[in-house]
């Protein structure tokens, strides 16, 4: 950061005395754990077969054994292979898409660093469409997330060496590195589609629009491993974050073995990111927003922000999938662009700000 | 993972005299072009070493190589007694802090955790006490009355004493600081470089890269003199900041005066207005 930038202090300066940034801390957590615990059994309920809340809640009960009562074989047979399945993978995708967002900004030095906007997610999504085209099958309901794995890996690797230079990345490099990445990847997915047959395209064209309203169990299992490894691994990194964000040198001299570091989180993103693509397409701006608000809220100290990006994330998701199944029912919204739709504005809104901070870029 | 990773230890304690980094026939080449020609310096607990020299002369880089950053091209560089490249990355940082040239910072943590982040290197050990580091550190750089306030809000004066203040909470027993006092009005320039006086007392070895050759004579216990990649003098200032040597490396003519009132000298460059 510049000079330049002590002329827009930080809304953070602001922030009224007594309310220090640990209590925030605790008062968002709760409070987004609330919002988890309300959402969860209303999403359940709501849909084109309404189930009340407190029969989800006695279903849900019976099945773990703690008293409740089973519902009638309809009303079970749609909680159990259609909403759960789905809120599940929402929770899945949307702390997947929240936790890769703040440590791609923590990795890259950069605010508006997102598996979408710099296009690790188009990357992932080569390799889950080629997955599709070719009709490889080698590694049963893994292939799609494998594929996607690669894929995302090989594009993380490739962003992070072309748009660093010293420990950080300027906006407009990060900018167009995206531009370039989401125009090859784009090129690639449609040379993949031009050679797929009717089924395949069919298929991949319906995922591309990154909806969850195919969502069943295997699915669920398909992108799990992905998700808890990265979602487990992402914490422990949380405090190496923080003082990465001196630079590369700073935080060598206090010890952080800086390549290490590196290594680790690129997979990390790139694991997170294929969890999030390989069932659901690309599902934009959740990444950037989410991580965000959490900021401005309580700070930029990652110990809290990956955890808490992570469970805002999977809040937003299960609000928009609710919201995109329920607006327009009995149609459906697809879920990117719904997210799309609330998230550029936001997006364009941040590059503003940040424009204005740097004294513009030419 | 972290708990099979082993515990770095801590550095013993340091007798005044005791060689904690040296640069031995050191030559540096950053692309292509050979900054450092053989450069031989030791720096010792107790002592505040000046780096001065032209721009361009290889202050920086020397620093940078003493401070493990930067691998010779060819010669040693020993860090407390070992090859630099022989210590982790957490061992180093146990035994010598380092204030960069700029200091930026990608968000906008409050000053106080700036300050705390120094802490790191002791997190893994658990047995220093964090708090009262932190509050010295900032108590004598002076930063307490915007310890709330996020980096990214300060000026760059303001700043530059937040990331002095990181460094001293680090509390490491070698010191390398690149221009502390570019930044810096006449107040803190002084309050500056008497903290580092106070660390070389304490024990401490001090290397600090500075410009103004004043400050160096008053405050430093020995400078090295650099030209064009080699020392061309090592000593105490008021043997080594001649007229004839500072006019040659500098290019431009010096005078050096007795100060009328202490028994130091002043440099100053030749003015006829």
């Amino acid at each position: 950061m510049s000079v330049l930038e002590k002329a827009a202090p930080a809304p953070e300066a602001t922030r009224a005395p007594g309310r220090g940034p640990r209590t925030a801390a605790w008062l968002v957590t709760a409070g987004l754990v609330v919002a988890l615990l309300v959402l969860v059994p209303v999403a359940a309920g709501i849909g084109a077969y309404p189930v009340p809340v407190g029969d989800v809640l006695a279903s849900v009960q019976h099945r773990i054994g703690l008293g409740g009562t089973e519902l009638d074989r309809v009303a079970e047979s749609v909680l159990w292979n259609v909403r759960f399945p789905r809120i599940v993978l929402a929770l899945l995708i949307g702390a997947s898409l929240g936790c890769a967002g703040a440590l791609m900004q923590g990795v890259f030095g950069n605010p508006l660093a997102e598996p979408g906007v710099i296009g690790i997610s188009s990357g992932a999504a080569v390799g889950a469409v080629a997955s599709i085209a070719l009709g490889l099958d080698f590694l049963g309901t893994w292939t799609v997330s494998v594929a996607a794995f690669v894929a995302g890996l090989a594009t993380v690797f490739l962003v992070y060496v072309m748009s660093r230079s010293g420990g950080r990345t300027e906006v407009v490099t990060l900018i167009l590195t995206g531009i370039a990445v989401n125009a090859f990847a784009g090129a690639v997915i449609g040379l993949f589609l031009f050679f797929a047959d009717a089924a395949a395209i069919q298929q991949i064209t319906f995922w591309q629009l990154g909806s969850l309203s195919q969502a069943t169990w295997p699915k669920v299992l398909a992108v799990l491993p992905c998700a808890a490894v990265g979602l487990v691994v992402a914490p422990l990194h949380a405090r190496r974050l923080d003082l990465l964000a001196l630079g590369e040198r700073p935080a060598r001299h206090l010890g952080v073995d800086v390549e290490r570091l590196r290594i680790t989180l690129v997979f990390v993103i790139a694991l997170l990111t294929a969890a999030a693509v390989s069932v659901s397409g690309i599902i934009s701006f959740v990444g950037l927003v989410v991580p965000h608000l959490l900021r401005m809220a309580v700070g930029p100290g990652h110990r809290f922000l990956v955890p808490a990006s992570a469970l805002l994330g999977a809040v937003v998701l299960l609000a928009a999938d609710l919201a995109a199944r329920t607006v327009a029912s009995p149609a459906e919204l697809p879920l990117g662009v719904l997210t799309a739709l609330v998230g550029s504005p936001f997006f364009f809104w941040l590059l503003r700000r940040t424009r204005r901070r740097h004294g513009g870029w030419a | 993972m972290r708990l099979l990773r082993s515990r770095p230890t801590p550095p013993p304690p340091t007798s005044p005299g005791d060689t904690l980094a040296e640069a031995e026939a050191l030559h540096v080449r950053l692309g292509a072009r050979h900054v450092l020609h053989g450069v031989d310096v030791s720096v010792r607990a107790g002592e505040v070493l000046a780096l001065v020299g032209p721009n361009g002369a290889g202050k920086s880089t020397l620093l940078g190589a003493l401070a493990a950053d930067i691998a010779p091209a060819d010669g040693a560089v020993r860090i407390h007694g070992c090859p630099a490249p022989d210590w982790s990355a957490p061992e180093l940082a146990l035994r010598r802090a380092v204030l960069p040239q700029s200091s930026a910072l990608s968000f906008p943590f409050p000053v106080e955790e700036v300050v705390r982040m120094g802490r790191a290197p002791w997190a893994a050990l658990g047995l220093e006490d964090d708090d009262t580091a932190v509050a010295e550190a900032m108590r004598r750089t002076e930063v307490e009355a915007f310890a709330a306030r996020p980096f990214s809000a300060l000026s760059g004066g303001e700043r530059a004493r937040v990331a002095l203040a990181r460094v001293l909470a680090q509390r490491a027993p070698l010191l390398l600081l690149d221009e502390p006092t570019a930044a810096l009005d006449l107040r803190h320039q002084e309050l500056v470089l008497r903290l580092c006086r106070e660390r070389a007392a304490a024990g401490d070895a001090v290397v600090v890269v500075l410009h103004d050759l004043n400050l160096a004579a008053a405050y430093a216990h020995r400078v090295a003199v650099l030209r064009g990649g080699r020392v061309a003098a090592d000593g105490p200032p008021e043997e080594v900041f001649s007229e004839d040597l500072l006019s040659e490396v500098y290019d431009q003519p010096v005078e050096v005066l007795p100060h009328p009132r202490t028994d130091g000298i002043l440099v100053t460059p030749r003015r006829n207005l």
